[in-house]
């Protein structure tokens, strides 16, 4: 033979056949097999049981009883709970500070010198007895103790606002809306080192400046209010969110001991824009916190202006820092994860190890000789199957477990896009792990290794993080490069810097953004399926 | 009956040969047991990866945690350095499972059975080698934890001078603890093996231990009702009888260190009883 005249090699194919050996069918067998094991699908409902199950327990066994100090009737469930204000974006927040106020009419501005912020700390020794007096408490401050100037909507507690302010620890910030927070001029104010700040209403758009000497401005920010009403409250103000100290060490231990409060001298102040009132209005919005009544207070003398205040401008934190704390966030429905997730990975790995035990792997992979696509279309149908499953679980998981749970209890209301991502992020979570375990389960071609690797991969990290003597630092490492990272998909209130919390694992705070946690378990799925494909090919079934 | 016939008599066997060797019991059935664990791969595997996981997750939870100077460390440096029992449980769970659903898989139940038709010596033979060989393992798998502890402890801050003495198994709540440990891990062997019995399936048996295990302190956390809180921990055979571990602030605790291992002797128990149950009733 010559090269010339080499006739291809045609391999016979039936006619009739050549339509038949497509992925489809290959998927369509799988399928097949998946539905017609009975102990599969009865594992499968299982897993959307006890996912339903957990959720509804964790919503419904936290039926609280409380007493009213002094005695008084018991209350149970919702009683108990305090009632948030709710801010502009619908959230629960804190909203009490001291208001030094007047109405502005339109458009304008107002500029202020903070020449000094001070304020006193309760007892270091919170079991010294005595009355709740100034003599027990001691000079200091809170990091995030603030003061400066205001636009608010109103003087109900959740109103609109923006605020430019000077902080104990945090530098000049720019807030507004209770969650938004952005950095100006670092550093502490001192008379030494005094601060100006001004604010500028123009619309719904208020505009934030700070400067260290009054003459070369730096805009710090521009946010847009809706809702502001044309006729604004505009003035002074000072907080002090209670005292909350957060060791970031050992399990993250958090002490809170009861309110503080903080002074701050103002001078230099300066308006534009009409200002009808003409006098100033001192009000502590929220009752001044819980602080001490009369904690409050504002003094001028000529042009100096002393602000006392208590009490924080800012959500309220969700989670279970605090023993009993008795709020949810749709996160706590979602607990059934861990059990539906034990499921799944028993019923994926058993998916390809069962052929292998009973010997039809060499059926189905002489009926399709392309071991990739066989294994393939294993992953496609248990990864979609326990998807959907996965999602009918979540979904009533989280609209039922809200609905127990505001019964008895309060639920953190969050935006619709944010249960939607939660719920189809534990339903992805559940898919991406049934694939990974069916990946080991053709690496092991044995069921109890695969399964309980899958299970101490994804599990044992979260419980080492949460419930041990693992120091916060090293359970965030664990809980960023171990499989368990997908738990914070189901994370499903922010973390917000402004506000003094233990934000631990533990309490539902999740080191790795949301999807960037599910992204290194759909890491280690890729790998171990790579390697299942390479090995599957490579072997002898 | 065994004067007479006496052993290795010539001639056909007799009846009163096979009541003989039904009735030669459960040294037999141990060392049937014995065997059969020796000559395969599997178990010495796995036992060696009890051992190893054991310390390596131990060491590693250890090396992780640092006490700087000036700072008041609540740890229980004891408890801590045992932490790889957590991982090691799930080995020995494989282990004690495949030490009979391996059986069913292969159909090897049958023969066993059909030599020593005395199936609760079987399982009895069967929970004796795993235990004993899951305590030999827990042995060094703790013994190789706390000298992990012992040796890393002090570099990083538990010094004697700041209330941390050297772990010492001469110290009595260390001992308890250490062998709490290890009586543990063979508790946990005699759970899954008894599970196992029941379910026959070394996946689902898998994965009902590890589920029991490991679930059971979530639900405890997820459930705020400080009072429900504290049954499901002093009912969780993980959460109950980890409390064995702890050497600091025993008053806290939900439950005491020995009765919390009772309580995980009460769940073995009673998985063995209804293993041994359905293994009865049950064709094989």
């Amino acid at each position: 033979m010559t090269a010339g005249t080499v006739t291809p090699y045609q391999p016979y194919r039936p006619g009739q056949q050549a339509g038949r050996d497509g992925f489809a069918q290959v998927l369509h067998a799988e399928w097949t097999k998946f539905r017609t094991v009975r102990g599969w699908v009865i594992g499968l409902l299982a897993a959307v049981l006890v996912m339903l199950g957990l959720g509804l327990l964790s919503a419904g066994g936290s039926s609280h009883t409380c007493q009213t100090s002094g005695g008084g009737p018991t209350r149970t469930g919702r009683a108990c709970l305090p009632t948030y204000a709710v801010g502009p974006g619908g959230e629960p927040v804190d909203d009490s500070f001291y208001f030094v106020r007047q109405p502005l009419a339109g458009n304008g501005s107002i500029t202020v010198r903070v020449t000094s912020l001070t304020g006193l700390l309760p007892p270091a020794n919170p079991n010294a007895s005595g009355p709740n007096g100034p003599a027990d408490t001691r000079p200091g401050l809170m990091p995030w103790a603030k003061a400066g100037l205001i636009i608010a909507g109103g003087t109900n507690q959740g109103s609109a606002y923006a605020a430019m302010m000077v902080t104990a620890g945090h530098g000049v910030r720019l807030q507004d809306n209770y969650t938004q927070d952005t950095a100006g001029e670092p550093g502490a104010v001192s008379a030494a080192s005094p601060r100006w700040l001004r604010l500028t209403r123009s619309g719904g758009t208020i505009t934030g400046y700070d400067s260290s000497d009054g003459t070369h401005w730096t805009q710090v920010g521009a946010v847009h209010l809706t809702g502001l009403p044309s006729t604004a409250q505009a003035g002074l103000f000072t907080a002090s969110p209670d005292y909350n100290v957060v060791s970031q060490s050992f399990g993250g231990t958090s002490t809170t001991g009861g309110p503080t409060q903080a002074t701050a001298v103002f001078d230099q102040l300066g308006r534009s824009g009409t200002w009808p009132a003409g006098t100033w209005t001192g009000d502590a919005i929220g009752a001044g916190g819980s602080g001490p009544p009369g904690a409050g207070a504002y003094h001028q003398n000529g042009s100096q202006f002393s602000v006392t205040g208590s009490g924080d401008i800012a959500p309220v934190i969700a989670g279970h820092g605090n023993e009993g704390d008795p709020d949810f966030t749709i996160t706590d429905f979602l607990l059934g994860t861990f059990a539906g997730l034990i499921a799944v990975v028993v019923v994926a790995t058993m998916f390809i190890t069962a052929e292998y035990r009973r010997g039809l792997i060499r059926t189905t992979l002489a009926a399709s000789p392309r071991r990739g696509r066989v294994l393939a279309a294993k992953a496609i149908v248990v990864g979609a199957v326990t998807f959907v499953a996965g999602l009918v679980a979540a979904t009533v998981a989280v609209i039922a477990g809200t609905a127990l749970g505001n019964k008895n209890s309060y639920v953190f209301p969050v935006s619709w896009l944010t249960e939607l991502r939660v719920v189809a992020g534990a339903a992805a979570l559940l898919a991406v792990a049934a694939v990974l375990a069916l990946a080991l389960g053709t690496v092991l071609r044995r069921s109890a290794a695969a399964v309980s690797i899958v299970i101490v991969a994804i599990v044992l990290p979260y419980i080492l993080a949460v419930g041990s003597v693992l120091p916060v630092g090293v359970s965030d490492w664990l809980l960023r490069i171990t499989p368990a990272a997908a738990f914070a998909v189901q994370q499903a209130v922010p973390q917000y810097p402004q506000v003094t919390a233990l934000y631990s694992p533990g309490s539902g705070y999740f080191p790795l953004p949301p999807w960037a946690g599910l992204a290194v378990l759909c890491g280690y799925a890729a790998l171990v399926l790579g390697l299942a494909a390479v090995l599957l090919r490579r072997r002898d079934a | 009956m065994s004067q007479a016939v006496p052993a290795g008599s010539p001639g056909p066997p007799s009846l009163p040969v096979a009541m003989q060797a039904g009735l030669t019991g459960l040294r037999d059935a141990l060392h049937a047991e014995w065997t059969k664990l020796r000559t395969t791969a599997g178990p010495a595997w796995l036992l060696a990866a009890t051992v190893v996981l054991t310390v390596a997750v131990s060491a590693a939870a250890t090396a992780a945690v640092r006490c700087p100077a000036g700072t008041a460390c609540p740890v229980d440096t004891t408890k801590l350095s045992l932490t790889g029992i957590q991982c090691g449980q799930a080995v020995v769970a494989i282990l004690a499972g495949l030490a009979i659903s391996g059986e069913y898989s292969s159909g090897m139940m049958r023969t066993t059975l059909t030599a020593m038709p005395r199936r609760t010596t079987v399982l009895a033979a069967k929970a004796a080698i795993v235990g004993g060989l899951v305590l030999a393992a827990g042995t060094a798998g703790v013994l190789g934890s706390v000298l992990a502890g012992r040796l890393i402890l002090p570099g990083h801050g538990f010094t004697a001078a700041r209330g941390f003495p050297l772990l010492s198994l001469g110290d009595g709540p260390t001992l308890r603890a250490a062998a709490g440990s290890v009586l543990y891990l063979g508790l946990i062997a005699l759970l899954s093996l008894g599970i196992a019995t029941a379910i026959r399936d070394s996946a689902v048996t898998i994965g009902v231990v590890l589920g029991l295990l490991y679930l059971s302190p979530l639900i405890a956390q997820a459930v705020s009702n400080p009072q429900w809180h504290r049954h499901l921990e002093q009912a969780g055979p993980m959460t109950a009888g980890l409390a064995i571990q702890a050497t600091t602030g025993l008053r806290g605790l939900p439950i005491q260190p020995w009765a919390g291992l009772g309580v995980l002797a009460a769940w073995s128990a009673a998985a063995l009883i209804i293993g041994g149950l359905l293994l009865r009733l049950r064709d094989a």
